[in-house]
Order: structure tokens, then C-alpha cells, then sequence
């Protein structure tokens, strides 16, 4: 039994090992070579560490057109979705009526549909019926039609947790509704409106399926990398790997760190990731 | 009908209740409802020029559908999609399940957010960048290559880009994580009592699995396949950098309609796919017994 056991654990270990190497090997060997002197981008031959790759990518005004670009879409689009989201799950964990599954699933559909068709059926509306050709503001509405889902999903899973006595003693006591909403029912919803708020952020700014179709002929920066990695490819393509990678991995951890903090002193069990765009049940 | 605005007003004032009404009727009917209709009109009706729209050709009919189901190149290129879709979902349920099981029963305290953050910072990384990787990867001077001549297995260079193999391995690393999280989630829930019960009186593993674990996980595989699938159907990415120009994919088809400036033919494309996803998703509520209510609790 013990025996067996152990050997149990060792394959377990073995696993573990094998999914996090295939995890990330392939975003390692990227990392280096970024800093090969080799100009096809390769680890072999290794001519020796530069950092001249990220010199060429600084150099690329394709780059920063295409990044401010994403910072506007980016922006708009926590303007749009954090807003729309929060009376999403106001209207779902605080009113009752019949239609409320159907209303949800059809709230929630546009994050099950393939990005591709939002793209395109936004883009058709826009140019044909508003005559508003493709640009950042289709590509801006195509992306907050899901984000919003998203942002739907976070602020609901705190609204759930919310004490309606609260509000019902400060209305016992005089208070007004608009009194109410900012004492009681905002600063408790504010953790997942700040939550919501990145991940809105993040799934604009790395969005290509839906803004390829909906953009027109503007960039943003995946549409950048997107145009660049099917035609020539440079190693200043993996100098900007490097700085995605190094912006997630400090985003993933101060998110999580803000998370536990926030969920420790609210009492709660640590939950898993509401980080990862997932339905919750 | 009437005790439902009552309620909504005592509960929340005019303001909240106009502010419901605003935001969520913009976003559920000039986001949700009419872009998808409009896309689907299109799909319905003829590419006509400018000066005949309107006119009395510009009517409903199937015959962009019917452009599709004769055209037997994209029907092919079609399937393809669907069965290399069906291979990303299955090898990810495989993968992952070990993986969420692990994380949501096994592993203990520090370890299970260590674990979990080394899985969300490559899930977080752009899509075009994991895809990346992998072209490097596999490229003809790539390390595979020159690992496999190392080894002495080949002598020259496989050019792997050559048939569909390096989009379905793109395709898989880049959305495997989608299927982690959602049964990750459902796992948790799980009463970790009924699994000691079980081993207690003598459950081998693989019967407590099939007895309790996969039951209860049941809606997660559900939402997890469900998202896979659609995204790997779906990637205009990953035969973008991994396909070979000589094989395309069905978004590939769906974007040279566009870029031809055949909207309405590129409508009917991509409510086909759009349809595909939805079946999918039904079939899969129904294999693993899920109602949509319990999917959307």
C-alpha cells in the first residue's frame, strides 16, 4: 500500500513537471532569443548577447503608433464595459423575474461566441447601417460586447455576497437611494469594479480575433504583431515577447497578491482565479 | 409584472432603475441582438452593386448558403475544421483533467497558488505570442530540427508547416488553459469527505473518479470543452502563423471573402461557423446531462 503509493506520487510529480515544461519552455527559448545577435530568430547559432533587438523594436514608429492605439481601445473599452457589466449584475442578483435564466445566457453568449463573428457582425453594423466605417470605435464596441460579459461575471460573483440588510436598515433610517448606493452598495462592490476594471483592461489590449475583423485598416498592437509575424520575422519580435512576458508576470502577481489581500479581509475562502475569464457556477 | 417594477423601484430608485435600463439595453440590443441579425440578413441576401440595393433584386434567399454546400473545397477545408477542433478538445480534457484534479484536491497550501500562478501567467501572455513560440519552434533551421538531427533521427530539415499538424499543436497550446479553469472551479466544490468515504470502503481510484469526480465536475468539462472548441474553430491566429500556404482554414476562407469584398458570402460563412459553435455547445450540454439553467446558476 505504501509502496504503491510512492510510486503514485512519483507519477503525479513526473506529470506536473511535463505540463509546466511544455507550459513554458516554448515562452523560454522565445525569451532568449531575444538577446541573440543572430538575426533570424533562432537559439542556434548564438552569436553572442546583445540587446540591439530592442533597439530596432524602439526604432519601429509602426510600434508606437499601433501601442498608443491600444491604449485608447483599451481605455474606451474599460469606459464601456466596467459600466454596462455592473448594471448587468445589478440587474441580475437584484431583481427577480421569470426571463432571468434566459436573460443571463443571452448576456453571457457573446463570450461563447468565436471572436471572429462579433468582429464581423459589428463591423457590418457600424459601416453599413451607421455609416461609420471600420476603425478604433467599431473595434471599441466589437470588444466591449464580450468584455462586458466578463466584467458582468466579476461584479456578480461579489454582488452575490451582499448583505441586503444593510441596505434595508439605512432605509429604515431615512436614507435615500442615491445615499445608499454610494455608502453602502459601491464601496462594497468597488474591489470587483477595480478587478473588473483590469481584466477589461488586459483582454482589450491582447484582443486580435475580434478587432482584426472590426479595426478597418488602423492597428493596435496584436494586429501589429499579427502583420509583422506573417511576413518577415525579426528578433525585435521577440525583444517585444520579452516585455509582454515581463508586464504579464508582474501583473499576474500583484492581481493575485491584491485578490488573497482583499478576500483574507473580507473573511472569505480564497476562491479560484475569478482572474481567468471562465463562467463561474 | 406590475409588483416587479414595484420592487425595482422600492429596491434600487428611479435612478437605478433607469440606469439598468440604459446600460443594458444598449449593450443587449445595439451590442448583442441587432449586429447579430444584421450579420444574418446579410448572410440571406445577394452581393448586388451599390445602385441595386434596395431594388428588386435585393431579396432574401439561400443562395450564398448554397454557394457553400456545393463548394467542395470549402466544404473539405469545413470538416477539417471540425475534426482538428475535436482533436484540440479532446487532448486538452485529457491533459488538463489530471491537472485541475490535482490543484483542486491533492495539492496543499503554498503549493496550489505557486501551481496557479504558473498557470495564469501563460494563459495571460497575448495569443499571437504563444503561437509565436511555436513557430519558432518548428521552423526548418528550429530547435525541433536540430534537435531531431542531433539525435541522428533525420538528416534533413522537416518542413513541419507543410500540413495541418503545426496549426492543431499551435491551436492546442494556445487554448488548453480554457479547459483548466472551468473544471478547476467545479472540482473545488467538491466535498473532499465523499472521496476519503469511498477510498475508506475500498473504491479503487479509477471507480472513484467515474462514481463521484466526473459527475460533479460535469458542468465544468461542459464549459471547458464548449470553449475550447470555439476558440480553436474560431482562430483566424493560428493558421495565420502556423498554416501552410497551401492548406487553409475556414476563418482563412471566411477573411478572403471579406478581403474580396464579398461581405454577403462572408456573412453566410461565418453564421455557419457561428452555428457550429452553438450546436456544439448543445451537444455537449446534453452528453454531460447539463440543463442550461445549471450552466448559467
Amino acid at each position: 500500500m505504501k509502496s504503491s503509493n510512492s510510486i503514485f506520487r512519483i507519477i503525479i510529480g513526473a506529470y506536473l513537471v511535463l505540463f509546466f515544461a511544455y507550459m513554458f519552455l516554448p515562452l523560454i527559448f522565445m525569451t532568449i532569443i531575444a538577446f541573440n545577435a543572430n538575426e533570424i530568430p533562432q537559439i542556434t547559432p548564438w552569436k553572442g548577447f546583445t540587446l540591439m533587438w530592442f533597439g530596432e523594436l524602439a526604432k519601429d514608429d509602426q510600434m508606437w503608433s499601433a501601442l498608443w492605439n491600444s491604449f485608447i481601445v483599451a481605455f474606451s473599452v474599460v469606459a464601456i464595459s466596467v459600466p454596462i457589466g455592473l448594471g448587468g449584475a445589478l440587474l441580475l442578483t437584484r431583481l427577480q423575474f421569470k426571463a432571468r435564466n434566459f436573460v443571463y445566457g443571452v448576456l453571457v453568449s457573446p463570450i461563447l461566441t468565436p471572436g471572429i463573428i462579433l468582429g464581423i457582425s459589428t463591423f457590418l453594423f457600424w459601416d453599413s447601417y451607421m455609416n461609420i466605417p471600420g476603425g478604433l470605435w467599431t473595434a471599441i464596441l466589437g470588444q466591449s460586447t464580450f468584455i462586458s460579459s466578463y466584467c458582468m461575471l466579476l461584479i456578480m460573483s461579489r454582488a452575490q455576497r451582499f448583505d441586503l440588510t444593510q441596505e434595508e436598515a439605512a432605509f429604515d433610517l431615512g436614507a435615500t437611494h442615491r445615499q445608499v448606493f454610494w455608502k453602502i452598495t459601491l464601496p462594497f462592490l468597488r474591489p470587483a469594479l477595480i478587478s473588473s476594471m483590469a481584466l477589461a483592461f488586459m483582454q482589450s489590449f491582447d484582443n486580435y480575433n475580434t478587432t482584426l475583423f472590426a479595426i478597418g485598416v488602423e492597428q493596435t498592437l496584436p494586429i501589429y504583431i499579427g502583420t509583422k509575424l506573417r511576413s518577415f520575422i525579426s528578433p525585435a519580435m521577440n525583444a517585444l515577447a520579452v516585455v509582454f512576458i515581463i508586464l504579464t508576470v508582474i501583473g499576474a502577481i500583484a492581481y493575485e497578491y491584491r485578490r488573497r489581500r482583499e478576500m483574507i479581509k473580507a473573511g472569505v475562502k480564497i476562491t479560484p482565479v475569478p482572474a481567468a475569464p471562465v463562467l463561474r457556477m | 409584472m406590475r409588483d416587479f417594477w414595484n420592487t425595482a423601484l422600492r429596491d434600487l430608485g428611479k435612478i437605478g432603475v433607469a440606469y439598468i435600463l440604459i446600460t443594458v439595453g444598449t449593450w443587449l440590443v445595439f451590442m448583442i441582438l441587432i449586429p447579430q441579425l444584421i450579420m444574418f440578413d446579410y448572410s440571406l441576401r445577394p452581393m448586388l452593386p451599390l445602385r441595386e440595393l434596395g431594388g428588386p433584386k435585393d431579396v432574401w434567399t439561400l443562395k450564398n448558403y448554397m454557394v457553400f454546400f456545393s463548394n467542395r473545397l470549402h466544404m473539405a477545408i469545413f470538416f477539417k475544421t471540425i475534426w482538428s477542433s475535436l482533436i484540440v478538445t479532446v487532448v486538452a480534457l485529457v491533459i488538463c483533467y489530471p491537472i485541475a484534479f490535482y490543484l483542486a484536491k491533492v495539492a496543499r497550501g503554498a503549493k496550489v497558488g505557486l501551481l496557479m500562478l504558473g498557470l495564469i501567467i501563460p494563459y495571460w501572455i497575448n495569443e499571437l505570442l504563444r503561437l509565436f513560440a511555436w513557430q519558432i519552434i518548428l521552423a526548418d533551421l528550429g530547435i525541433l530540427n536540430q534537435l531531431l538531427i542531433f539525435l541522428g533521427i533525420i538528416v534533413d530539415p522537416i518542413n513541419f508547416r507543410m500540413g495541418n499538424g503545426a496549426v492543431i499543436l499551435g491551436m492546442t497550446y494556445a487554448y488548453i488553459l480554457f479547459m483548466v479553469f472551468p473544471i478547476y472551479n467545479v472540482m473545488e466544490s467538491l466535498d473532499s469527505n465523499q472521496l476519503d468515504a469511498a477510498r475508506d470502503l475500498g473504491s479503487s481510484w479509477l471507480r472513484i473518479h467515474y462514481k463521484i469526480v466526473v459527475p460533479h465536475a460535469k458542468p465544468g468539462i461542459a464549459v471547458g470543452c464548449t470553449m475550447t472548441f470555439m476558440l480553436a474553430a474560431g482562430t483566424v491566429a493560428a493558421p495565420q502563423l502556423l498554416g501552410s500556404p497551401s492548406s487553409f482554414w475556414f476563418t482563412q476562407v471566411i477573411n478572403t471573402n471579406f478581403e474580396c469584398a464579398n461581405w454577403n458570402l462572408g456573412a453566410a460563412y461565418a453564421t455557419v461557423l457561428m452555428l457550429l459553435c452553438v450546436m456544439f455547445m448543445f451537444i455537449m450540454l446534453k452528453i454531460f446531462k447539463v440543463g442550461l439553467k445549471e450552466l448559467t446558476q
